[in-house]
């Protein structure tokens, strides 16, 4: 009971207190570029969160039994984005070839995940906050979550706002990373909530 | 004298023309993340340099030994090299800082700045050209973060690089060095650039999405974009 207390407690402080977009600054270039359209930011996000939670299965093992055992964990950066991009062309190539109607809906949004911050940051994150193998894949599949959960709300914004009559000088780029920063004030109405729930 | 000219072009577009941050718009994590403070700000800003001129050299010391099939992964491997040299330096030189940056320090490796420099300019040109714009581009994305930085902690803790600011530092707008205070600041100063750079003529700052990323070539993404586009 205590167990899954304190794993849906880190599910819930990634998806909404410490959000991997909105409050921890990783995925940003996804969440500004592909957030045009419902369509595309649901595609995205569930790559990513299917992504994530992969390499946290895979890196998770190789940190403990690899880079621990030997005293080589200096070599974690270079490891884990070697494995996080070969990862993704194996899951590519596989989708590709048995699964072509997941590929189709997952697959072109896979190369972009290769160098997507969020899932290198996740990764590292779980290593250094000490988690074991079941707080990892919890915390990333939160990630994976929270970062669905704001591509779909910002691009629902970004549609609305298209119609809008923007002023000038603000046109673009900059009204996205204002609104980006009023959906930011939004879920910082969550702070504490996941240790009211469960403290 | 032609030549001297242009490598001086090739450091001092990085700057302001070509500014990655405000011009490109490459790097956001960073430039979000880690300007709550003038002092993280520089310290990121050297720290990516430092990695983007090195990988830079490297690359285009090896522009005709990397078969370009795998450049990509071969570019990662050399950034990664650099960055975890780079890690363990500050690890043992300026822990302080080490805890500012946190897991920032080794995502230097996923910033697009530096494989964007990789795959278009290093991959393409001479080491000194190279080396040149690694160092206008590093020193851009430096001045770029120092500018967030200043903002933020002057009007969010009313400080500069600790030093109280008389008034601001009695009131101080809290907001500002929290993850919103971060994308609003970074929203007005694109505003401004743009706005400077149309009174100059040239074209607005755009998120190009895609095309900015260096991945873009091999994304299906990227050209699914551009078939819609054709489309419409």
């Amino acid at each position: 009971m205590e167990m899954t207390k304190g794993l849906l407690a880190i599910l819930l402080t990634a998806i909404l207190t410490n959000n991997y977009i909105l409050a921890k600054f990783l995925g940003i270039c996804p969440f500004l570029g592909v957030s045009k359209k419902l369509s595309t930011a649901t595609g995205m996000s569930a790559a990513v969160i299917f992504v994530m939670a992969l390499a946290t299965a895979v890196t998770y093992p190789i940190n403990k039994f690899l880079l621990v055992q030997f005293d080589l964990e200096y070599l974690q950066t270079i490891v884990f984005i070697l494995v996080i991009a070969a990862l993704v062309q194996l899951v590519e190539i596989i989708l590709k070839k048995y699964m072509p109607a997941l590929y189709n809906a997952l697959g072109i949004y896979l190369p972009l995940i290769t160098t997507n911050c969020a899932v290198l940051g996740v990764v590292i994150l779980n290593i250094d906050s000490g988690y074991n193998f079941a707080e990892s894949m919890f915390n990333s599949v939160g990630a994976g979550l929270g970062f669905m959960l704001a591509m779909v709300m910002f691009s629902g914004i970004r549609e609305r706002m298209e119609s809008n009559d923007i002023p000038k000088f603000l046109q673009g780029l900059p009204i996205t990373l204002i609104a980006a920063s009023l959906v930011a004030v939004s879920f910082l109405g969550f702070t504490g909530i996941v240790e009211n729930i469960f403290g | 004298m032609a030549e001297k000219k242009s490598l001086g072009k090739e450091f001092s577009k990085g700057i302001i023309a070509e500014n990655p941050v405000l011009r490109l718009v490459l790097g956001t994590c960073p430039t979000l993340a880690t300007t709550t403070s003038v002092e993280s700000a520089i310290g990121m800003g050297l720290a990516a340099s430092i990695v983007l001129i090195c990988s830079n050299i490297v690359i285009s010391a090896l522009r005709k030994v990397i078969p370009d099939k795998v450049r990509i992964p071969a570019y990662i491997v050399i950034i990664a090299s650099f960055v975890t040299i780079v890690q363990m330096a500050v690890k043992a030189f300026l822990p302080a800082l080490d805890e500012q940056l946190g897991v920032y320090l080794p995502l230097i490796v996923v910033n697009c700045i530096i494989l964007g420099r990789a795959e278009a300019f290093a991959s393409k040109n001479p080491v000194l050209a190279s080396a040149l714009d690694g160092l206008g581009m590093g020193v851009g994305f430096t001045a770029a973060l120092f500018a967030m930085g200043a903002v933020r902690e002057i009007l969010g803790a009313g400080t500069f690089l600790g030093m109280s600011v008389p008034f601001l530092s009695e009131n101080p707008m809290l907001i500002f060095i929290l993850p919103p205070g971060g994308f609003f600041t970074y929203g007005l100063l694109m505003a401004a650039v743009n706005r400077m750079a149309e009174k100059k003529g040239k074209p607005r700052a755009e998120l190009r999405g895609c095309e900015a990323c260096p991945m873009a070539h091999n994304c299906a993404l990227n050209s699914a974009n551009k078939k819609e586009e054709v489309a419409e």
